[in-house]
């Protein structure tokens, strides 16, 4: 008790703090108190003993930091937290988590989730290691260049962090299914690309259970995500079947603009232009390489041709600006990256890990961006499920089209529409009874076969209204119900 | 023209590629002649160090007189259960060296307050020093001898969930602010001769179709804006109305087929859709203005930095050959338009950009020669930088800790001001100044030994909400939790990094976070 009447005491004696409760008006001060304590817990907790170090910590104090928030009740905590030495038992012993990504942000989120208590980290990354990564990806090395970035990642956390078990996955995440996934508590994403995080957006959504339409919480597996652009970041917390989805705020990831192909072939006015010439025209019809070699932005050689042949075509219409460097990035679509912002998003995800697992604080609710161009910048906000999402609202997505339009239409739909924006969509419905592929692009075989659909129109196709439409593509692990609704 | 293999990147540009694309490479120049200065290689600490040492930052020094404890390790992933007993400077060196081979580091074994009562100007030939955990009155007695040196201190603290920065920097001048989202120069309101010269060139009624849909839309505009003077008094369109018939009269000007319906004329729709910013009136941005008003421009000396000389040699242009106006920026946004056109109205701009930086270098040669210095003391090259950057341009004033902590000066209405607000991140900075308070009296945070609590109910007045931070407070017991140590980190690194590189602004001057709530705020104290 004496330190806490002595601490209000020195609270109330700091000159500073003095001056200003007295300045503020009474009620000023206690609405903010209801404000904000509003759902915190009624009374305080009588403090569990701090005793040892538990017996399993690997030294004297080594997990002191984390103890003080774990054994000790506050007033900010969850409502269901209970203070106890078990939430640092579970952290440790028992509780899994998924790290899907082991570059910006993965090597981040390793470091912070082992030093937060973390034992039972998998970790999943289809790349492998390059030169451009090691200003920021810190767990590797020059030496490691050409390896997994997965099992560099988990032996150099292993190494480091005694009693840490980091498992790699050197794996699309697309190789894995649903049983390995199943047996997370927590999966947190560093990913670099919006497909990827669509997909596991769409593999836990997968998972989560409904009895008579009542979803099981047991099967949630929550989802923090991050994301980071230079000096700008995210990190969200999603509950899938609960909260907002990454389909949801589809619009927060607007597509990628693609320079009009009659500016390229004819009207270039950019460096960039140039460069797109060459990649998209030139080096197709002149295979520099040989037949079938694919423009590799990894490979400094065909970078060189490209930068050679930008510069060439550039010098036809006077425009200036062509560098290697601007020839590499509009090629390879470089995304400028440093340490400090992903440091700093993937902590805040690591923070809701943490409480998440722990319950020991209300969670991010559940959307925060962050800036540091022009000082630091943060805005969080509570992003909103979308009613009709189309991968997590469980309801059959609204197809509008005449009867006469074209089944490229209904393509161009699924590729164009802000909230699918799918990528490659392969079409298939019942029809007679039988499963018929109106379209597939990702097979060649098939594709040649059911191009000419394109050109048909829905009721040629014997398409009728109210026709249920499954649709594939790789932004999601479950095909997509459309309803075809005909209008006149 | 042919390049050769000299053109192939040098390892160094392969590994800081993505960062390079950001500050170029005269930014990592910058970074590769500093020297930065921890103090404490805390968590907080070598998490900041970590992110300075993979950019490449010149070299490091920690100053730290402690040895590592169990419970450093824990935290901390540049110690290692091997160096327990050691001291801490050297250890946490050995792990952030091994990093980066680029970066040199050293440590010195030694309690930041030992050596500002032995050497106080030791800290004198930093770039910036980062003090980390340190108590208060470690933090004035640095301040007080940074302050006096002009070296930039950033002072950094995790305290349980809570992270705070304070950046103290008597005067920090940025030319490549970078914004996020600036409006473009085009004059467009007050065109310059050769733009108009090379507007008179287009005649849109004359012309066939194809060069009709691929005019760059910035004469669009131009030639309608024409037009709207001769019917309106040559006055702009100045309310939506005006905007909207402005508009409204451009898009008549798209050409129709023999059937009487629009073409798809791109560049016309270009057109109407920047009409509301293209017609801006140009003026001197207010950021821009303080800068030509303050003492430092006005009153150039051959001490003064470059900085501010090429500020009084703009304002001169603006004063004179400028006519109320900037330098010409030189770069127009890209638009539907021919190669030929597009690049052949580029050039006007960027020609008219060139010749007034060179009116520009007139002036700050005739400075720099006003004091006995040779021209070449500041190059072309920075002359054409700065007036490319002229709307741009900020300088940030921190103000010293001794003002922020003196009860004369301390910033009360800011602090008042922001309690108003039930959420306010300032109750955080509040319990921060108490906490340290304690610690003054008890050498040793609340809570940190150990925490018997049975919590007084206190009575429901209005100092209750002071009471569940205290409790909090407690509850923290100085713990450091690594995330919340990692969020700073990459938080203050890159406030270094601008620092160090002037570029991107920097904040002022007190940076506050709450991992609980996962937001921030900024203070001015």
């Amino acid at each position: 008790m004496k330190n806490s009447r002595e601490f209000q005491n020195f609270y109330f004696e700091n000159d500073v703090v003095r001056q200003v409760v007295i300045a503020l008006p009474r009620h000023k001060v206690a609405h903010f108190t209801l404000n904000v304590y509003d759902n915190m817990a009624e009374g305080e907790e009588p403090m569990v003993v701090d005793g040892g170090n538990g017996d399993r910590s690997d030294w004297q104090g080594q997990w002191d930091h984390v103890k003080k928030f774990l054994e000790r009740a506050g007033p900010f905590t969850h409502p269901d937290f209970e203070p106890s030495t078990e939430s640092l038992q579970f952290l440790m012993d028992t509780c899994k988590i998924l790290v899907i990504g082991a570059g910006g942000l993965g090597c981040e989120l390793l470091k912070d989730l082992a030093l937060s208590g973390f034992r039972h980290i998998h970790v999943v990354d289809m790349d492998t290691i390059d030169i451009s990564n090691l200003n920021r990806q810190f767990l590797f090395r020059p030496k490691d260049v050409g390896r997994p970035k997965a099992e560099v990642a988990a032996d150099f956390v292993n190494d480091r962090v005694l009693g840490c078990n980091v498992v790699p996955h050197f794996k699309k995440i697309q190789d894995l299914d649903e049983s390995f996934y199943r047996q997370f508590h927590i999966v947190v994403c560093g990913l670099d690309s919006v497909v990827a995080r669509r997909w596991m957006n769409g593999m836990l959504l997968s998972l989560l259970i409904y009895e008579d339409g009542v979803l099981d919480p047991s099967s949630i597996i929550p989802l923090i995500d991050g994301g980071t652009e230079g000096f700008k970041g995210n990190a969200r917390v999603i509950l899938p079947g609960m909260t907002a989805c990454i389909d949801c705020t589809l619009e927060l990831y607007p597509p990628q603009i693609n320079f009009p192909m009659c500016t390229i072939a004819s009207m270039p006015r950019l460096p960039e232009h140039c460069v797109e010439y060459v990649r998209i025209l030139l080096w197709p019809k002149e295979k520099p390489f040989g037949d079938g070699e694919a423009l590799d932005g990894d490979d400094p050689k065909h970078i060189q041709w490209v930068y050679q042949k930008s510069l060439d075509r550039a010098a036809e219409f006077s425009i200036t600006g062509v560098t290697y460097r601007l020839t590499q990035g509009v090629v390879k679509r470089i995304i400028p990256a440093v340490a400090s912002t992903n440091a700093v998003i993937a902590a805040a995800c690591a923070t809701e890990v943490f409480k998440i697992a722990t319950s020991a604080y209300v969670p991010l609710n559940n959307y925060m961006v962050f800036n540091d161009v022009d000082g630091l910048y943060t805005y969080t906000f509570e992003a909103e499920r979308k009613e009709n999402c189309s991968a997590c609202s469980q309801v059959p997505q609204d197809l509008q089209f005449l009867p006469s339009a074209k089944l490229q239409e209904v393509l161009d739909y699924l590729t164009e529409n802000a909230s699918l924006q799918m990528k490659s969509p392969a079409i298939t419905t019942t029809l007679d009874g039988k499963n018929k592929t109106l379209y597939l692009q990702t097979v060649a075989s098939i594709e040649e076969r059911t191009r000419p659909n394109l050109s048909k129109t829905l009721k040629e196709l014997g398409l009728v209204d109210g026709q249920e439409l499954a649709v594939a593509d790789v932004t999601t692990p479950q095909t997509v119900l459309f309803k075809l609704n005909f209008i006149s | 023209r042919q390049r050769t293999m000299t053109d192939h990147k040098t390892s160094k540009e392969q590994k800081y590629d993505r960062q390079l694309r950001l500050w170029g490479d005269h930014g990592q120049e910058g970074l590769e002649n500093a020297h930065v200065c921890l103090l404490n290689a805390t968590a907080t600490g070598t998490e900041i160090l970590k992110n300075l040492v993979l950019p490449g930052i010149g070299a490091f020094t920690i100053v730290d007189g402690h040895k590592v404890s169990g419970e450093d390790v824990g935290n901390n992933f540049f110690l290692t259960s091997s160096s327990i007993g050691k001291n801490r400077a050297q250890a946490a060196t050995e792990l952030l060296q091994e990093l980066n081979s680029d970066v040199s580091g050293n440590f010195v074994e030694e309690s930041p307050d030992k050596l500002l009562d032995n050497d106080p100007e030791f800290f004198h030939r930093f770039s910036l020093v980062i003090g980390v955990q340190l108590p208060e009155s470690t933090c004035l007695r640095l301040g007080s001898v940074l302050w006096d040196a002009g070296v930039p201190f950033l002072v950094c603290r995790t305290y349980g969930l809570i992270g705070y920065m304070r950046l103290i920097v008597k005067e920090h001048t940025v030319i490549e602010s970078h914004p996020d989202n600036a409006l473009e120069d085009l004059r467009l309101d007050q065109p310059f001769t050769e733009l108009k010269h090379h507007i008179e060139s287009y005649d849109l009624d004359s012309m066939e179709k194809k060069d009709h849909s691929h005019t760059p839309w910035i004469i669009v505009v131009a030639k309608y804006l024409e037009k709207w003077y001769s019917e309106h008094n040559s006055q702009l369109p100045k309310n939506y109305k005006e905007k909207e018939a402005f508009r409204q009269l451009i898009r008549e000007g798209i050409l129709t087929n023999e059937n009487g319906t629009p073409e798809d004329e791109e560049n016309f729709e270009e057109a109407i859709k920047n009409v509301n910013t293209a017609l801006n009136p140009t003026k001197v941005p207010s950021a821009t203005e303080d800068i030509f008003n303050a003492e430092q421009c006005e009153n150039i000396t051959s001490q003064s930095p470059s900085f501010w000389v090429m500020a009084h040699g703009v304002r001169d242009f603006v004063r004179n050959e400028g006519n109320g106006k900037l330098p010409v920026r030189g770069t127009i946004p890209d638009m539907i338009a021919d190669s030929d056109k597009f690049i052949k109205l580029q050039n006007v701009y960027r020609d008219k950009a060139m010749k007034d930086a060179a009116v520009v270098s007139k002036h700050v040669e005739a400075l720099l020669q006003s004091f006995g210095k040779p021209p070449e003391s500041i190059s072309e090259q920075e002359i054409k930088l700065f007036c490319k950057n002229a709307a741009f341009l900020r300088v940030v004033r921190c103000r010293s800790l001794a003002e922020e902590y003196s009860m004369d000066t301390f910033n009360k209405d800011e602090i008042t001001s922001c309690m108003d607000s039930a959420d306010s991140e300032m109750v955080l900075y509040l319990m921060l100044r108490s906490v340290d308070r304690f610690y003054q009296q008890h050498s040793r945070y609340p809570g940190q030994k150990s925490y018997q609590k049975n919590l007084e109910t206190l009575n429901h007045n209005g100092n209750s909400a002071n009471v569940i931070f205290i409790s909090s407070s407690c509850r923290y017991g100085a713990a450091e939790p690594h995330t919340v140590a990692a969020f700073l980190g990459g938080s203050a690194a890159q406030e270094a990094i601008k620092i160090i590189t002037h570029q991107f602004v920097p904040f002022n001057n007190t940076f506050l976070y709450n991992a609980m709530s996962q937001t921030s705020a900024t203070f001015q104290l």
